[in-house]
């Protein structure tokens, strides 16, 4: 038996998997209309290359990995292109994104894709839409498919799995498959293992090859025996070395951090990553997609969601992404008392605002909440200081004192006391007894801190730009003066005159020095929140500063198609 | 649908049903203070219960907060029934009241009300009564059956509301000073432990009448460990340094310092163990400092009883640890996951 560890904290909350656990993953039909994001993924949004009225194939390429960090975006299946545009998302800031709108023509026609070797022996060169003979590719070339078939992490962060899997300075000893599934009512991995148990086996060996890992875990909540069973048995049978760990159930178990400590005993440094202690971590719905991609040369098109709560008929179904979550929420039959929906689970999920928006390749649960199903949190009372908050904190953190320092508007105090290690999993607010949204606090707190730094370095700025600005209207004066008394001395000597001081050296020296001390300035700010962030922050950072900037852009040519990119399709 | 955010579940507790939790386990406490005192007691504690709401009320009120949501969080009720705990039962209605209208309107509410007080107002209430009203503050009740007269309710209430006793009774025969206290007065009189002890006011471990009342309140406390309401170390570390504290000098000097046990029983300390010093609004947050804290109260407990000038020391180390609680936070801060250094 492997040595478990534990983290500090963690709640119990009731699970509630059972509803959605009694049937199988059923396919969902093929909905009338798909709204197809360009931004499934952490990072910048994928660049549309279809344009409106454009016929497309099941599986073909219609966004481009657009930056380092993004990924690909497929048509998930034939029809047309109707739109281009912006239309309300799933993300909490409530903001429209770029969509394509694809009208499915029911044909379910696949571009020209198929298993590796069999491509692979024809040609002699795999093309974009083939899967790989993995064990005989480099893993760069890997790399560059998965981003191409758009695989990204399905556990919620949809960070391109691509990046992941760079060689990093360190050799990673373990990798890990997260099929903990540690959030109350989300069956969908638990599902996903028990019916795919072996193509997730095989997509863990790819990862494994691609990363050169040592040992692979696959860690389980034990609330899932089937699953682990499955998994068990896929793993013999594939004969890989690999090891189910059935882990303990507690929330947040499941978050990759956790998990790590759990399986390993180890703790990822504060603003560190996992490959940093020589570890990397994979949801076990990324796996299966590692697999349908490398495999079967498959792009990510759909997933398996969790529709569950206030329905008839709580069951998974495999989505093809970009339905509306109306043509799902339609399958369950929601029952009476039902006014609202939740996407993800009840301790992190996000409220939708409209069932219009689609399914992405971060939805892995639609909830149908009800006042019955989740009633109405009592009116706040204030903090009695019970540190229960304390005692469910996965990250040790002391949430009472970051909550204090919060609605005092003491940021300062705030990230002094470790508030960017956060990781906003709900805990705290699940225990508190004077039920205050302690999460929303700390959102609030550190988006204030990020926009005050954001503020900070742009006056920093235009306070350099400024000083210069003076520094030049002082010398200019100075200089006019010196020429004015030059010619005047010219003038009354009648002798052409050299001003003793070369004026061009003292000028010189004089904007040195400015320039000297408006840097000086600029550096003697306080370290910033800004700096030092992880590949995953800036991705988010640059994702929210490319929304802002693309609104802008949709605002000012809310008239012009696009056209400057895509290929003709006649 | 208006503020409507994750997560949508939280657990089905409240800070008015852990009051109430805690209101609930010093029931056998006040039972066996029933049973060995009689029922002065319960009118002590309807009265400061009825001061302590109208008093909550009248300051919310003043403060322009909403006073139906905060009164049902039974947090003023609880200080009242701590305070009225703490005083001698056969006072006059006007000590209890006092007390408690200070401990709310003062020690609670210009601190900014419930969760910012920086002192437990319980203890506030009696600090301020043992030095306005030293005289009032000794008059316990003898228990039953050890007293050179008794009185009965009707005439236990006319005392206090009327102030009248019956003829022939005084009220020495019907009071006493405390075990604590006798034993602390005998012991400057030369007298030895072994002798006082003696006296028919003692009982097994303690006072008698009184020792039960504590246990009765030993008996709530574990329950509020078991209902998980407290964690262990306040009461751990508070009995068990005072235990260690009152042992050594026991070792070093039976005559003339009682046995550990004897302390544990006496006065405050079963109460102030597991319903004081646990009040979390007053108390450290951290795990270390609820031990540093605790300890600390039990070390000055002692040496209050023993060296100090009071009858018992509960109050004024509560009171005096409750200063130190920032600093004891600031500096017993846990380590974050993923920082291996400790913060200051």
């Amino acid at each position: 038996m492997r040595t478990l560890y534990q983290f500090h904290g963690g709640i119990h909350p009731p699970g509630n998997k059972e509803p959605s656990t009694q049937s199988g993953i059923a396919r969902a039909p093929l909905p009338s209309k798909l709204v197809i994001p360009f931004r499934q993924h952490a990072g910048a949004a994928a660049k549309p290359i279809v344009r409106a009225g454009d016929q497309v194939l099941k599986g073909q390429l219609i966004g481009m990995p657009d930056g380092f960090v993004s990924s690909a975006v497929h048509a998930s299946t034939s029809g047309t292109i109707t739109t281009i545009g912006a239309q309300p998302i799933a993300h909490p800031s409530g903001l429209p994104d770029l969509c394509a709108t694809l009208i499915p023509d029911g044909r379910e026609e696949w571009i020209l894709h198929a298993a590796p070797s069999t491509l692979r022996q024809n040609s002699g060169q795999a093309s974009l839409r083939t899967g790989f003979d993995y064990r005989n590719s480099d893993p760069a070339e890997l790399r560059q498919h998965l981003r191409m078939s758009g695989v990204v992490g399905l556990g919620g962060a949809v960070f391109p799995s691509d990046i992941k899997l760079r060689p990093g300075n360190r050799k990673i000893d373990t990798l890990i498959l997260n099929g903990a599934e540690c959030e109350p009512y989300i069956t969908c991995d638990d599902m996903l293992m028990r019916e795919r148990a072996a193509e997730i086996a095989q997509g863990a060996e790819m990862l494994r090859f691609m990363l050169e890992a040592g040992e692979v875990l696959i860690g389980i909540e034990d609330n899932k025996p089937q699953a682990i069973a499955a998994m068990r048995q896929a793993v013999a049978e594939s004969g890989f070395l690999f090891e189910v760990v059935a882990v303990p159930t507690i929330y947040p178990g499941g978050s990759a951090k956790q998990l790590i400590r759990v399986l390993t005993g180890l703790e990822v440094p504060s603003g560190k990553l996992p490959t940093d202690i020589g570890v990397q971590c994979f949801n076990v719905a990324t796996a299966y997609s590692v697999y349908r991609a490398l495999a079967h040369g498959e792009p990510l098109l759909s997933r398996i969601v969790t529709l569950t709560g206030n329905v008839r008929r709580a069951q998974n179904f495999e989505v093809l992404l970009g339905t509306p979550v109306r043509d799902l929420v339609a399958l369950g039959e929601a029952l009476p008392g039902t006014d609202r929906y939740i996407m993800g689970g009840p301790m992190m999920g996000l409220p939708l605002s409209s069932t219009d928006i689609p399914l992405v390749k971060a939805s892995n649960c639609i909830i149908a909440a009800s006042d019955k199903l989740f009633p109405p949190a009592p009116p706040a009372l204030p903090c009695i200081r019970c540190s229960r908050c304390a005692q469910a904190c996965p990250a040790d953190l002391q949430p009472m004192d970051l909550f204090w320092f919060a609605q005092s508007r003491e940021f300062d105090k705030a990230q002094q006391f470790s508030l960017f290690d956060c990781i906003e999993c709900g805990a705290c607010s699940y225990v508190c007894p004077s039920h205050i949204p302690l999460v929303q606090y700390f959102q609030f707190a550190k988006s204030e801190i990020r926009a005050r730094e954001h503020d900070q370095q742009a006056a920093d700025h235009a306070r350099e730009r400024h000083e210069f600005r003076e520094y030049r209207f002082e010398r200019e004066k100075q200089e006019k003066a010196e020429r004015l008394a030059a010619r005047e001395l010219a003038a009354k000597q009648a002798q052409p005159a050299e001003p003793s001081v070369s004026p061009a050296d003292a000028m010189q020296q004089k904007i040195q020095a400015a320039i000297a001390h408006a840097r000086e300035h600029a550096a003697a700010g306080k370290p910033k929140n800004t700096e030092n962030l992880t590949a995953q922050q800036q991705a988010e950072i640059a994702e929210i500063e490319a929304r802002r900037t693309h609104i802008h852009e949709l605002a000012k040519s809310a008239a012009e198609p696009p056209n400057d990119h895509g290929e003709s399709h006649s | 649908m208006s503020a409507f955010f994750s997560p949508f579940i939280s657990k089905p507790d409240t800070v008015s049903a852990i009051m109430l939790r805690v209101l609930l386990a010093l029931l056998p406490g006040i039972a066996l203070y029933v049973w060995h005192f009689g029922p002065a007691i319960l009118v002590s504690i309807a009265l400061a219960s009825l001061t302590a709401l109208g008093t909550e009320a009248l300051m919310l009120k003043l403060r322009n907060r909403p006073v139906m949501h905060f009164l049902g969080d039974n947090s003023a009720l609880l200080t009242g029934w701590l305070l009225a705990l703490s005083i001698p039962p056969l006072a006059p209605w006007w000590l209890v009241v006092v007390g408690t209208a200070f401990a709310i309107a003062i020690a609670k509410h210009l601190y900014g009300g419930l969760g910012n007080n920086p002192f437990n107002p319980a203890m506030i209430g009696y600090a301020v009564l043992i030095i306005s009203f030293p005289a009032q503050m000794t008059h316990w009740l003898t228990p039953h059956g050890l007293g050179l007269a008794e009185l009965g309710f009707l005439d236990q209430l006319k005392y206090m509301f009327l102030g009248a006793l019956p003829p022939n009774v005084t009220l020495d025969a019907i009071t006493m000073a405390t075990p604590l206290d006798t034993l602390k007065t005998r012991l400057h009189l030369d007298e030895s432990v072994k002798q006082i002890l003696g006296m028919p006011i003692y009982g097994r471990l303690a006072g008698q009448g009184s020792e039960m009342v504590s246990l009765g309140f030993m008996l709530g406390g574990l329950y509020l460990l078991a209902a998980r309401i407290i964690t262990w170390h306040i009461p751990v570390a508070f009995l068990g340094t005072l235990f260690v504290t009152a042992g050594i000098f026991h070792l070093a000097d039976p005559d003339h310092y009682v046995a550990p046990l004897f302390h544990w029983f006496s006065g405050a300390a079963m109460l102030g163990a597991f319903f004081i010093l646990t009040d979390p609004i007053t108390s450290p947050t951290t795990t270390r400092g609820k031990l540093i804290f605790a300890t600390g109260a039990g070390l000055l407990t002692y040496l209050i009883r023993i060296f100090g000038s009071f009858p018992d020391g509960m109050a004024f180390a509560t009171l005096l640890m409750n200063i130190c609680v920032p600093l004891i936070v600031l500096y017993t801060q846990p380590a974050v996951f993923g920082k291996k250094e400790k913060r200051p």
